[in-house]
Parts: C-alpha cells; sequence; structure tokens
C-alpha cells in the first residue's frame, strides 16, 4: 500500500473502491494504470468505483480512462468526486456518482442543503437529452430543451428557456414557495416539494407558463410580465 | 487513401441499423468506393445474411482482435461488388470480447486500404455501442418515426455527444407516407423538434427491403425501389455531395394521380 500512495484499493459491497490521491492527473493515471496491471490476475472482470477526490476531469480524460480500464477487463460503473464538473461529466458519460443507490422516497433531504434554496443557481446552456440527469441543491437555469426521459432535481426554481418535455423537481428538500418556468411547459411529470403533477393534454399553441403551489394545488398559470 | 469510420447505430433494436449498413456499403461500393462493413453485433451477429455472404466466413472479428488471423484473411469479398468487403462478427462470444481500443486498432489498420468503414453497432447503449463509436470519425443514427425509437435516439445523441463524436446525423427509416398525411404517425419534422441535428436521409417503408433482406442483396442494387433510391442518397451526401430529399408520398394509383391533376393545391 505504502509503494502506491496515489491509489488505495479496497473491497466494498458493489465490488471494488479506487481512491486516488493528490498529484497531476498524468502521474495519478499512470498509477492507477500501473497498478491494475500489477494485479492484472487478481482484479479480473471486476466492477470500479473511483474515488477521484478534487480532481478535475473532462469527457475525453474519463472516457480515455474508461477503455483502458475496460482493455483490462475492467468495468467502470462510478466516479465520486468532490468537484461538480467531474460529476457532470460522469453523469453525461452514463456512470454513477453516488455509491449507495439513492432511491428511497420521493422526500427532502435528499440533496444536502449546504446551500440555502435560493442562494446559487446553476446555468445549464445546453439541450439536456434522454437519460441526463441534474441534480442541484439551489436553483437551475436552462438555456435550451429538456427532452423526454432527462431529469432536474433542484433544490430552488427551475427556470427552462425552451421546451421542457422530461421530468422536473423544484423544491427537492420540501420548498413549497419553488417554482417552474418554461417557455414550452409540457413535462411528463413535474413535481414541487412533495406534490407531483402530471401536465393535461394541451390545447391550442404553446406558451410560457408558471408552476407553482396554490392552495396546496400545483397550478399553472401564463408566464407574463408581472402587472403592478 | 484514409478511410473515413463512420459507425450506423440506434439505441433501440429493429429500426434498420444492418439494412442501414448493408445498403450504404452497397450504394458507396457501386460507386466506385472502397468499402468493408464491420460487424460489431458480437453473439448477434446479421450484417452477413444481409449481404449474403453468411456461407463464405471462415474468420471474424475476434479471431482477428485476439490474433488468431491476420487482418487480411478476415475480409470477405462481395460476389457482386469487387469493392466490398465484410468483416463478421463472431457468433459464438459476446461483447466483451473486444474492447474499444481494440476498435481504434482495427480501424487504423483498415484506413490505409479503404475509403470507408462502415461499423453496424449492435443495439443498446453498453460495451458493444462503445466499441462501435470508439473508432468513428461520423455517427450516423437511425431512427423510425415512432416515440420510443426517437426518444432512444436522443438518449444515443447524448451520449454521442458526452463521448466527443459529435454532432451526429440522423436517418429516419421506414416512414409511412400515408400514416404521416393522417396524422397517425410522427411527421419529419416531429421528430427534428425533438432531436435537433443534421438530417441526412429519409427511407420510406418498403416491401422491396424485406425481400431483399431475405434475399441476401442490398435493395440499393435495385433501381426501382425506393428504398434503395433513398439510402444511394445517404451515400452521395455521406461523400459531401447536396442532394435533394426525396419527396415521400403513398403510391396513390390512378385515381390519386388524377385526383391530384384536379386540384394540384388539394391537402
Amino acid at each position: 500500500m505504502d509503494a502506491h500512495p496515489k491509489v488505495q484499493i479496497k473491497g466494498i459491497r458493489e465490488g471494488l473502491l479506487i481512491t486516488l490521491g493528490e498529484g497531476t492527473w498524468v502521474e495519478v493515471h499512470q498509477a492507477l494504470l500501473d497498478q491494475v496491471d500489477q494485479q492484472a490476475e487478481f482484479l479480473r472482470g471486476a466492477r470500479l468505483a473511483l474515488d477521484v477526490g478534487n480532481h478535475v476531469l473532462k469527457a475525453a480524460d474519463l472516457g480515455q480512462l474508461r477503455n483502458q480500464l475496460s482493455d483490462r477487463d475492467l468495468s467502470l460503473w462510478a466516479v465520486i468526486s468532490n468537484s461538480p464538473t467531474t460529476e457532470q461529466t460522469a453523469q453525461i458519460l452514463g456512470l454513477a456518482t453516488r455509491l449507495a443507490k439513492p432511491r428511497p422516497e420521493l422526500t427532502a433531504a435528499r440533496l444536502e442543503t449546504t446551500i440555502q434554496a435560493g442562494e446559487q443557481a446553476m446555468l445549464v446552456h445546453r439541450t439536456l437529452r434522454s437519460g441526463f440527469s441534474i441534480k442541484f441543491p439551489g436553483h437551475v437555469v436552462v438555456i435550451g430543451d429538456i427532452n423526454p426521459g432527462a431529469e432536474i432535481i433542484a433544490g430552488g426554481d427551475v427556470v427552462v428557456w425552451g421546451r421542457l418535455r422530461g421530468m422536473v423537481h423544484a423544491g427537492a428538500d420540501g420548498n413549497e414557495l419553488a417554482v417552474v418556468c418554461a417557455l414550452d411547459l409540457s413535462p411528463t411529470q413535474l413535481r414541487i416539494a412533495n406534490q407531483i403533477a402530471i401536465t393535461p393534454q394541451r390545447r391550442g399553441k404553446a406558451q410560457p407558463e408558471m408552476v407553482r403551489i396554490q392552495n396546496g394545488q400545483v397550478q399553472a398559470v401564463p408566464w407574463e410580465p408581472k402587472k403592478k | 487513401m484514409t478511410g473515413k469510420v463512420v459507425t450506423v447505430t440506434s439505441g433501440k433494436g429493429g429500426v434498420g441499423k444492418t439494412t442501414a449498413t448493408a445498403n450504404l456499403a452497397a450504394a458507396l461500393a457501386s460507386d466506385g468506393q472502397r468499402v468493408v462493413c464491420i460487424d460489431a453485433d458480437i453473439g448477434l451477429r446479421n450484417l452477413d445474411v444481409v449481404l449474403g455472404l453468411e456461407n463464405r466466413i471462415v474468420y471474424d472479428l475476434v479471431d482477428v482482435v485476439e490474433g488468431r488471423c491476420r487482418l487480411r484473411q478476415a475480409l470477405i469479398r462481395d460476389k457482386r461488388l469487387p469493392e466490398l468487403f465484410l468483416i463478421p462478427a463472431a457468433q459464438t462470444r459476446d461483447k466483451s470480447a473486444v474492447s474499444p481500443s481494440d476498435m481504434v486498432r482495427l480501424c487504423d489498420d483498415l484506413r490505409p486500404e479503404m475509403d470507408w468503414i462502415l461499423i453496424d453497432s449492435p443495439a443498446g447503449i453498453e460495451r458493444g455501442f462503445r466499441n462501435a463509436i470508439a473508432p468513428a470519425d461520423i455517427v450516423v443514427v437511425i431512427t423510425n418515426p415512432e416515440v420510443s425509437a426517437v426518444r432512444d435516439a436522443d438518449r444515443i445523441i447524448g451520449l454521442i455527444e458526452a463521448e466527443e463524436k459529435g454532432p451526429a446525423r440522423l436517418v429516419i427509416n421506414r416512414i409511412k407516407p400515408g400514416m404521416v398525411k393522417r396524422g397517425e404517425m410522427l411527421s419529419v419534422e416531429d421528430v427534428l423538434e425533438l432531436l435537433a441535428v443534421e438530417l441526412i436521409g429519409m427511407v420510406p417503408e418498403d416491401e422491396a427491403v424485406i425481400t431483399s433482406t431475405n434475399r441476401g442483396m442490398p435493395v440499393s442494387l435495385d433501381g426501382k425501389s425506393k428504398a434503395g433510391q433513398a439510402f444511394r442518397n445517404i451515400a452521395l451526401r455521406l461523400k459531401g455531395e447536396k442532394v435533394p430529399f426525396l419527396v415521400i408520398e403513398e403510391e396513390t394509383g390512378f385515381f390519386g394521380r388524377l385526383a391530384r391533376l384536379i386540384r394540384p393545391g388539394g391537402a
């Protein structure tokens, strides 16, 4: 273990967990491959989760690593990281970013609320395609469409400058004041706090709409400039 | 020659990946290009059947990758088109027999000798799909005008963008003009509105495809078939030529044409 302070391997319930230490990505990457090659026989066929700590990885880095591990008959299924960028990259590549499968109840406290809802926002400037998922404790603003099969789970509000056809959960920590706005609001399902709504068949042309909880019910109203 | 690697994929099964690969390959090869198709669907190979070459297989993709034969030995020459080759998939193994970097190496070896390397991807988004897109220069996504196929195409396009292989190009296959007209099938516009990628082909539903598949004779070699014409046009567009899209209309017969003559602006 001391020979490789950059790479630690231990067994967990879901397979093996590899923890990467400090250093440049090039060094750590090489150390990982060396370690894996040394123990090739022992590791063959294993499912790996990788804790990359503070390393910030781009899609190319992660994709390359996954392919190199595939060559060695190892399958990478999860990447755990302290960096939101890396987490996003991993999610885009279809990798898990948490070890314990978090699918209990649709209740609060799923998102770690170190950020108070209302304090921070995340801007997503792209179209979210099927299978893409964003989880963020603050607000989420999307410039682009949210296609069916994509999901956004936000602690605060969700604003979509585009078509909303996927699933959105605003106020996921139980914030009933959260709202969802979109230019064309036709989500497969929409959740605010603990309420779940399904959009009725739309009649006529799409118009910008805002959804909020009013009188204990999820309701959509036209999204217009505020009248004084 | 430095061949371009084109991967044909879809996410959903049964939308026509193998048919499209075989027909594009045949269309390119009959145009004088040197083409090799690689069947990446290890364990469920089909491309050899569609091309009518199943009885000529001696070595396959896995044999090449594992070094049991030289690359040349696994190349099966087509019986009609001397410039068309096939590397078949292994039937008795599974997707993990090949890795993405094996595919990259294989394609790098083929590039100097070929104009086009077409890879027929398996359905799904797992290892087989990653093998198929790893070496790709161009990714062609096939979909049908139905909700489930379009949903899967959307997912696939997202994954292709994530792997930095984008932008994907789209072929909409098996369009039934009559149903579109009656509003019972998604129209090309509906599909494009959701997927928002470059369209390089619209292929009408054509019974000739089924008979040609059964006979092992790609429909793009049949001058009369509408689908064959559509595939030939896609091949030309891959080569960078500007070809107008076919007008996909139902065969209405004599009375339909007469009605259209009488009311040219109608419907």
